[in-house]
């Protein structure tokens, strides 16, 4: 039983009215006859149709407006039935695009439109790169200032305030924290940064030394020792690394020094310097001079004040020059584990980890403590492994006994 | 003292040469236009050609763009290697069926049956003061479609060595010749390198700004850059020798390091290859531009006849000097 | 090739061969069904593809070759394997009597990657190395300089093929026409320019387009040898084509012959043809080049209704074979769509 379709004749006809039959039902017709005339937007055409047989219904009316592919008579045929086209065209899909133009067009995502809304105007004219090299250096675009007429801000006018930040950094003038911080006029700091980085990775055979440090003992005494003081006061477990630290090197002096001239000079002065997170970027080392002659106490005075200078840019030449050693810590950071990179000359880098609770065999059985990964890193021309264990050997003690501080 | 002994020819010569040792090489390789035989070829490059090689290998056409361009079409496709000359960009656009109907898509069409080796030439440009229909760079425009390729040798080292690699090329390529050029005289080492017509190639280097040019906007980038450096500028100039398809390699590298670049194009700059480039850079090295890429092309007008009018509408070194010292990010 | 010898001195020294070959009057019982079926093949695939474009399974624009198929078998079947064709967009029927598979043809029609051109081409673009089938092309005109061209390297390489070019009569209104006949005259080009007029270019009446009807006398103002001939009549087409193919060949010379006939169908699919009158394609189909060649089989005795049912029967099978194979046929991957813009692997170029 063979369906007759309204015809398509080109891709943009989407229907057309059928003016008249030329055939009734009962009717017998042969393959090529023209069974009735359609009206479309190019005019009256003939519609044939495609096999033998017998007009067994006719479903379309005359006036009837029929969209292409919809089935206009119905015809018995005989022989071949079956044409071998018997998949249906993909009509559903196609006619479902070819939607009578109702305007059914695409409506512009409105989540492009919402897009456009959020993004923030920048009301600051700055060329593309010198926007990426203030996110480089960790400048504050708005505080530059162009040189240019149109006020729009350039690379070089980056450049410049860097420059300049870097020389009146420091209301004391004697103070020349761009000369430690770049070498060269004009590097930023993230350069030399990255200077000093590549430098001690090429040139210093780092070693790695891991002691995970129980500091239930130092943290108790530390929250007892605060229930006494007032919160400008309170001490804090950075401060006793430092001064653990420093207590320690006095044991194990070898660690405490430069490397110069193919050799080890071994400091008398403990300077430790500790590795301070600038809020716009880079970083800062100040020293807290002679602190294994200092209390507790001066140490946490030393380190509160320098770390509020150090986030001014207002630190002294001689505090940053003069760490013998150094701790980083990002244990506020999250990370659990610190292997760090020495900065030269100084011989050995003291990473400090998060303070978690982790399980621990604890008198015969588990418990869970505070525990504080501390990783070493050594310089292996100045000394070897066996030094590196017996300072961390000793800073645990140190912190076993926080009472003797 | 052995030095070779560096030929100068003119970039006319170099042209004839190419071809007289395509010639010599390729039995299949012919040169067909108008008045290229007796006439010796419009511009002269192929004086002399047709007593060496013979009317079956030098024939002069009727004029019928169209219809020689088509034949040469057909002659490839079927096996021959033939150069077609048609006498300016300005009347290729009576060829334009041939060139863009056929000869691009003959292959993409066929599904891969089909591939068309053929080598168009024409000289191309203006300046000479011969006025609208004689005047016109539209190599832009040929660039804009898949299946061609363009080049626009500016140095007598490439109008001597682009063209075998054209001719061997399996697709249809295009050569234009600005006929400024003609004249040009330069050394050539040797018995003329073959050069690749893949690459742009960098003809000045420099920290300060990208000069991308091609053609006769060559010689009028480095004399800019020349007095851009005098005013503390260094320039890089890059000839783009290929249009279709573009260096992007080199292009991308240079402005990275630059920060800036300026495209010197005699065509007109909407839609022209100066925009696509402009573009490009755009899309790939917007977070590396100090500043917006610069154009400076021809203006907007049909070329006029009067000497002092046509020169202003063409770009100028004083003009690319001007636009890029204009460039806010440049020091001095 | 001698481009610029005199075309006298040619003449001369080539004596101009008259043909001597007889006229056919009379065919042989196999040639003739062989002729016959060739025609009834053409007929089949487009009536097939006329109702295979109603049911949207090939889109695009659609060229039927229905009442015309004796020029394209006429012609054709006097060619050789070396010779190329050039031919337009209602070259269905040209494609398959070269040789080109219906199959193929029929999945090129679909779109299908199985098809002719890869189903890059669609009906408009059908092509075929092995058969030296040059297209299939959209533009008006735009064959005849490829084929004088194909022509030049065939004669400088000896190969005593031609080029044969098929086009409509609108395309002797086209610049690109005159330029290939002056040029195709000029240098003694072996093409056989086969001027197919069926009397309407598109919408546009033969008669109020052309200064000038008589196009043999237009060609041969091109210093060309030119023929008329009933392009209704295969026998008519076979050896008049017979007569120019081989004056082509031996003389290197081109050839230009009018093939008067009619197409039954529009110009295109969606075309109402107001253009023409239902009554003047009446007329035309009595003259209808298979019915009267299958009588005048029947008159001599070399056909009767069983083997005229046979090779009904043959030729329907092959459609239906034709479009199973179509309907089976794969899309090519959309990674592959740079393909075949540039000769190199990597083509995505710009």
């Amino acid at each position: 039983m063979g369906k007759f379709i309204m015809p398509s004749l080109g891709s943009q006809m989407i229907e057309a009215k059928l003016i008249q039959w030329h055939v009734k039902p009962g009717d017998t017709v042969k393959k090529g006859d023209i069974i009735g005339e359609i009206d479309t937007e190019k005019g009256l055409i003939d519609i044939e149709v495609f096999e033998d047989g017998v007009i067994s219904k006719l479903v379309a009316k005359e006036g009837e407006v029929i969209p292409v592919g919809s089935v206009m008579a119905v015809i018995n045929g005989e022989g071949k039935t079956e044409k071998v086209t018997a998949k249906p065209a993909e009509t559903p899909k196609e006619s479902a695009k070819n939607v009578p133009g109702n305007g059914k067009q695409k409506v512009a995502s409105k989540k492009q439109v919402a897009k456009s809304k959020e993004v923030p105007l920048h009301r600051i004219k700055a060329s593309p790169l010198a926007r990426r090299v203030t996110e480089d250096l960790g400048v504050d675009i708005s505080k530059v200032k162009s040189s240019g007429k149109t006020g729009t801000i350039h690379r070089k006018d980056v450049e410049a305030y860097v420059q300049q930040q870097t020389a009146d950094e420091t209301f004391e003038k004697e103070l020349d924290m761009a000369e430690h911080i770049s070498k060269a006029e004009g590097k930023s700091m993230r350069q030399s940064i990255a200077a000093a980085m590549s430098q001690s990775n090429k040139e210093i055979p780092h070693y790695y030394l891991e002691i995970e440090i129980d500091m239930k003992a130092a943290l108790d005494w530390l929250s007892n020792e605060n229930q006494n003081r007032s919160v400008q006061e309170r001490l804090l477990p950075p401060m006793m690394l430092i001064k653990a630290v420093a207590n320690a090197l006095t044991e194990v002096p070898q660690l405490n020094g430069f490397w110069t001239d193919e050799t080890m000079h071994i400091e008398e002065g403990i300077h430790v310097g500790f590795a301070i997170a600038l809020r716009q970027g880079g970083l800062v080392i100040p020293a807290i001079l002679n602190a294994d002659l200092k209390s507790l106490d001066e140490i946490r005075g030393d380190f509160v004040n320098m770390v509020s200078r150090a986030r001014e840019g207002h630190l002294r030449s001689r505090e940053i020059s003069s760490a013998t050693i150094t701790i980083t810590s990002l244990g506020e950071r999250g990370a659990e584990k610190v292997y760090g990179v020495i900065y030269p000359p100084q011989v050995a880098l003291i990473g400090l980890g998060k303070i978690t609770d982790r399980p621990r065999a604890v008198d015969g059985s588990i418990g869970i403590r505070p525990t504080l990964s501390v990783v070493l890193a050594g310089d292996h021309r100045a000394t070897d492994g066996h030094t590196g264990s017996r300072f961390l050997e000793k800073l645990n003690n140190q912190l076993q006994h926080p009472e003797s501080l | 003292m052995t030095q070779v002994a560096k030929q100068t020819m003119t970039y006319r010569q170099a042209i004839r040469e190419a071809m007289r040792e395509a010639m010599l090489k390729d039995d299949r390789v012919f040169l067909m236009g108008e008045d290229v035989g007796r006439y010796g070829g419009c511009f002269n490059v192929s004086e002399g050609m047709l007593e060496e090689f013979g009317n079956e290998r030098i024939i002069d056409t009727p004029l019928s763009e169209s219809g020689f361009t088509g034949c040469g079409i057909g002659a490839a496709v079927t096996g021959m290697r033939p150069i077609i000359e048609i006498m300016t960009i300005n009347f290729s656009l009576l060829a334009a069926d041939q060139i863009i109907n056929t000869a691009a898509i003959l292959q993409y069409m066929s599904g891969g049956q089909f591939t068309v080796p053929i080598v168009i030439r024409m000289a191309t440009g203006g300046g000479k003061q011969l006025a609208a229909q004689h005047s016109r760079s539209l190599e832009g425009w040929y660039a804009h479609i898949p299946g061609l390729k363009i080049l626009t040798p500016a140095t007598i080292e490439d109008a001597r060595g682009m063209l075998w690699p054209a001719l061997e090329d399996p697709d249809p390529v295009l050569i234009f010749e600005n006929s400024t050029l003609y004249n040009s005289e330069g050394p050539l080492s040797g018995n003329g390198q073959v050069v690749d017509i893949e690459k742009a190639k960098i003809h000045r280097e420099g920290a300060d700004v990208t000069i991308l040019t091609y053609g006769i906007g060559l010689q009028k980038s480095l004399k800019a850059a020349e007095e851009l450096a005098n005013q503390g500028i260094e320039a890089e100039v890059i000839d783009l020798r290929v249009l279709r398809p573009l260096d992007n390699e080199t292009i991308f590298t240079s402005v990275t390091k630059t920060g800036r670049a300026a495209i010197v194009d005699e065509g007109w700059k909407s839609g022209g290859i100066s925009a696509e480039i402009s573009a490009r850079i755009t899309e790939e090295l917007f977070y590396d531009l100090d500043d917006p890429v610069e154009r400076i092309c021809g203006m907007e007008v049909p070329a006029p006849y009067a000497r002092h009018l046509e020169q202003a509408s063409l770009p100028q070194p004083e003009q690319i000097v001007e636009t890029i010292k204009k460039m806010g990010g440049l020091h001095g | 090739m001698n481009p610029h010898h005199a075309k006298k001195s040619i003449i001369m020294a080539t004596k101009e061969k008259t043909t001597t070959v007889k006229k056919k009057t009379s065919v042989d019982k196999d040639r003739g069904l062989h002729l016959l079926k060739q025609m009834m093949r053409i007929r089949q695939l487009e009536e097939k593809a006329y109702e295979l474009y109603t049911q949207e399974k090939i889109r695009g624009f659609l060229h039927l070759y229905d009442g015309e198929e004796a020029v394209a078998v006429g012609v054709i079947e006097n060619l050789q394997k070396k010779d190329s064709i050039i031919a337009t967009y209602r070259e269905h029927g040209h494609a398959l009597i070269r040789g080109i598979s219906m199959e193929s043809i029929m999945a090129e029609l679909y779109g299908k990657a199985e098809g002719c051109s890869g189903g890059r081409g669609g009906s408009m673009h059908l092509y075929d190395k092995a058969t030296n089938f040059l297209g299939g092309s959209a533009i008006v005109g735009n064959g005849l300089p490829m084929a004088i061209g194909v022509a030049m390297a065939n004669k400088y390489e000896n190969k005593q093929a031609i080029a044969c070019c098929f086009f409509g009569e609108g395309a002797v209104d086209e610049g690109e026409f005159h330029e290939s006949l002056n040029l195709a005259s000029l240098w003694n080009l072996p093409v056989l320019f086969v001027c197919e007029n069926n009397l309407y270019s598109m919408g546009m009446p033969f008669e109020l387009a052309e200064a000038e009807t008589n196009l043999v006398r237009k060609a041969k103002s091109y210093d060309m040898e030119a023929d008329s001939v009933d392009g209704m009549d295969i026998m008519a087409v076979l050896n008049a084509s017979e007569k120019a193919i081989d004056y082509v060949r031996e003389n290197n010379k081109p050839y230009f012959l009018e093939c008067k006939t009619y197409r039954y169908r529009a110009h295109s699919m969606f075309d109402p043809e107001r253009y023409r009158s239902k009554q003047e394609v009446q007329e035309w189909k009595k003259k209808d080049p298979i019915t009267t060649f299958a009588d005048y089989l029947k008159q001599e005795n070399l056909l009767d209704k069983k083997e005229l049912d046979k090779l009904t029967k043959q030729v329907n099978e092959e459609v239906d074979a034709a479009v199973e194979f179509a309907e089976n046929g794969t899309d090519e991957p959309l990674e592959d769509i740079t393909k075949y813009v540039y000769s190199d692997s990597n083509n995505e170029k710009s």
